[in-house]
């Protein structure tokens, strides 16, 4: 199915999507209340079948949090991508870990990178960074510390951006 | 002289009172926990792995990662968008190639760049000839694991030979920074194609030779035969790709149903895992997909060369990225560990706004408790081999 065949049928069964394809990857947006609807649907209708989630990727932009989905179905081989964003103020996300359970691993990455909480994730630890941790690294305004537990770290955010090439 | 009452007591009451001491913990006698790495042979690299078990079997598993974070997400919003790419060659480091292929074609993408048919036709060969290689070490290290010193020792001689052409080629033994964003960094040597051919020819009679030695030898059978049964339904829910997925029978292949730098010109068979010597998704249909496979990485390298046209490798390159238009572009792209995806996203400045990663090994340590968790504790160390697994992929 063409992208626009995907966008038709989500909006047939009921919810209000619009595709933009100005980049290379088509995409729609959803709000966060509509996610885990149009997330189950995406999985269990047989036309669509998105049954393998790719990619969660979590995304701080200056007024928001963003989490973007990158879909695709095993079957028909076609693909979708999801956006859906949170204020900075209410970071919280529904989670899509009992649809997809890859989701479970991926929500913790952005949550531990990024920042995003994601209700409903059964395990939302730290998973790459140690758990007493402080901050979250990939928000824009993230100062990295100096120390650890007494162990002296480079501060990489210090340094000047290498002006080659 | 202090008196040693436990010395006196006879071995039977010393039992009784460990009896108690356990009962009072609450625990049931037999259940313990059991840290497995983070430095620790089978675990290919720094995974720690918790095991609880009740007596030889484990009861439940918790992987812990992390330990190899290199921050490479936080690093690369630092740098330009062509310093990149010798960060994505450390993150699978025994598929440098495939992991730079996926950077270069996601940046193309966003860019709208498509590299000329000669670049295209190298970086497939490169990037096959570098899975065989990746592909070597994990049969090897998967013989290990289960107690075959032997293969262990063939299979890094046939890798030093593709280690050697990979070094003529760009330099370096593993990190090689060979693809670029547009292009390559350089042409091929004179000479150069003719050792791969040499090598295929070389290669040809050794899989029959692995098949003999560790294949279908009846104890490593009996090790991962019917052992970690991976059904296609826990895979797609795990976001397991590659080989392991096309091990339990599903037919997905990126190089052919998404294929990318001109894969579609070439005849090669996905291979898939049918329950030979068990069930289908197996650990032994995951080591036998691969063998497979190295078979396919060499039809498709002699295709590659036999059709490679002239064209100059660099032309596409860009001479500076500070033009790179605003928007985000997602690729995904078939590395020895499964899908291999870069999620870009650019803001118009030269340094990246966000670059995401997702590999495939990362999926694949989060399904282990989903195979693992009622087996033996020398099942464990079958499947964390027969996952293949990669921590510098897991952590990046």
């Amino acid at each position: 199915m063409t992208t626009e065949e995907i966008v038709n049928k989500i909006n047939a069964a009921g919810f209000q999507v619009e595709v933009n394809d100005e980049g290379p990857d088509p995409f729609i947006e959803v709000d966060r209340e509509n996610l885990i609807a149009t997330a189950k649907f995406l999985k269990n209708d047989p036309d669509l079948n998105f049954d393998l989630l790719m990619c969660l990727s979590g995304l701080d932009w200056p007024e928001y949090f963003q989490v973007v989905y990158h879909l695709i179905s095993t079957e028909y081989k076609h693909t979708i991508t999801v956006k859906v964003r949170c204020l900075k103020d209410d970071p919280i996300i529904p989670s899509v870990s009992d649809i997809w359970r890859t989701a479970e691993w991926h929500e913790r990455e952005a949550y531990d990178l990024v920042g995003i909480r994601f209700d409903g994730n059964r395990d939302l630890r730290r998973i790459l960074l140690p758990e007493d941790w402080e901050g979250h690294p990939l928000q824009k305004d993230y100062v990295p510390p100096t120390s650890w537990h007494k162990i002296p770290l480079t501060n990489l955010g210090a340094e000047s951006t290498n002006e080659g090439n | 002289m202090k008196e040693t009452k436990e010395l006196n007591i006879p071995l039977g009451p010393v039992l009784e009172k460990w009896e108690t001491l356990v009962e009072s913990s609450g625990a049931s006698g037999e259940r313990m926990v059991l840290q497995m790495g983070p430095q620790h042979p089978a675990t290919h690299g720094v995974l720690r792995l918790e095991l609880e078990t009740d007596g030889e079997i484990v009861t439940k598993i918790v992987p812990y990662i992390g330990y190899l974070h290199r921050c490479f997400e936080k690093v690369a919003e630092n740098i330009t968008w062509n310093q990149v790419v010798p960060y994505t060659d450390r993150m699978d480091y025994l598929a440098s190639m495939n992991m730079s292929l996926g950077y270069a074609l996601t940046v193309e993408k966003l860019m709208g760049i498509e590299v000329n048919e000669r670049v295209q036709a190298l970086r497939v060969i490169t990037c096959e000839i570098n899975r065989i290689a990746s592909h070597c070490v994990f049969l090897a290290t998967y013989g290990l694991d289960i107690g075959a010193w032997t293969p262990l020792l063939y299979l890094f001689q046939e890798r030093e030979h593709i280690i050697d052409l990979l070094e003529e080629l760009s330099g370096s033994r593993l990190l090689f920074n060979y693809i670029r964003p547009g292009g390559l960094a350089h042409d091929v040597p004179d000479g150069w194609l003719k050792k791969v051919r040499e090598f295929c020819d070389f290669m040809d009679p050794k899989i029959p030779e692995l098949n003999e030695l560790l294949s279908y030898n009846k104890i490593f059978i009996e090790r991962t035969a019917n052992v970690g049964v991976m059904t296609p339904e826990v895979a797609l829910t795990y976001g397991i790709t590659g080989p392991n997925l096309r091990a339990c029978g599903v037919d997905y292949d990126l190089r052919r149903d998404i294929p990318y730098s001109g894969y579609e010109k070439y005849d090669f068979e996905p291979q898939l895992g049918k329950g030979e010597q068990g069930q289908a998704g197996d650990s032994w249909d995951r080591y036998i997909v691969r063998v497979r496979e190295m078979q396919e990485s060499l039809k498709i390298i002699r295709q590659a060369i036999d059709s490679l046209p002239d064209g100059d490798i660099s032309e596409k390159i860009p001479k500076n990225f500070n033009k790179m238009p605003v928007g985000d572009a997602y690729m995904t792209t078939e590395a020895p560990r499964g899908e291999v995806g870069f999620y870009i996203v650019s803001d118009g400045t030269k340094t990246p706004y966000r670059v995401k990663a997702r590999s495939g090994a990362y999926c694949s340590v989060s399904v282990i408790p989903a195979i693992g968790t009622g087996l033996l504790i020398a099942d464990v160390v079958a499947i964390v081999a027969s996952v293949d697994i990669v921590l510098g992929e897991v952590d990046r």
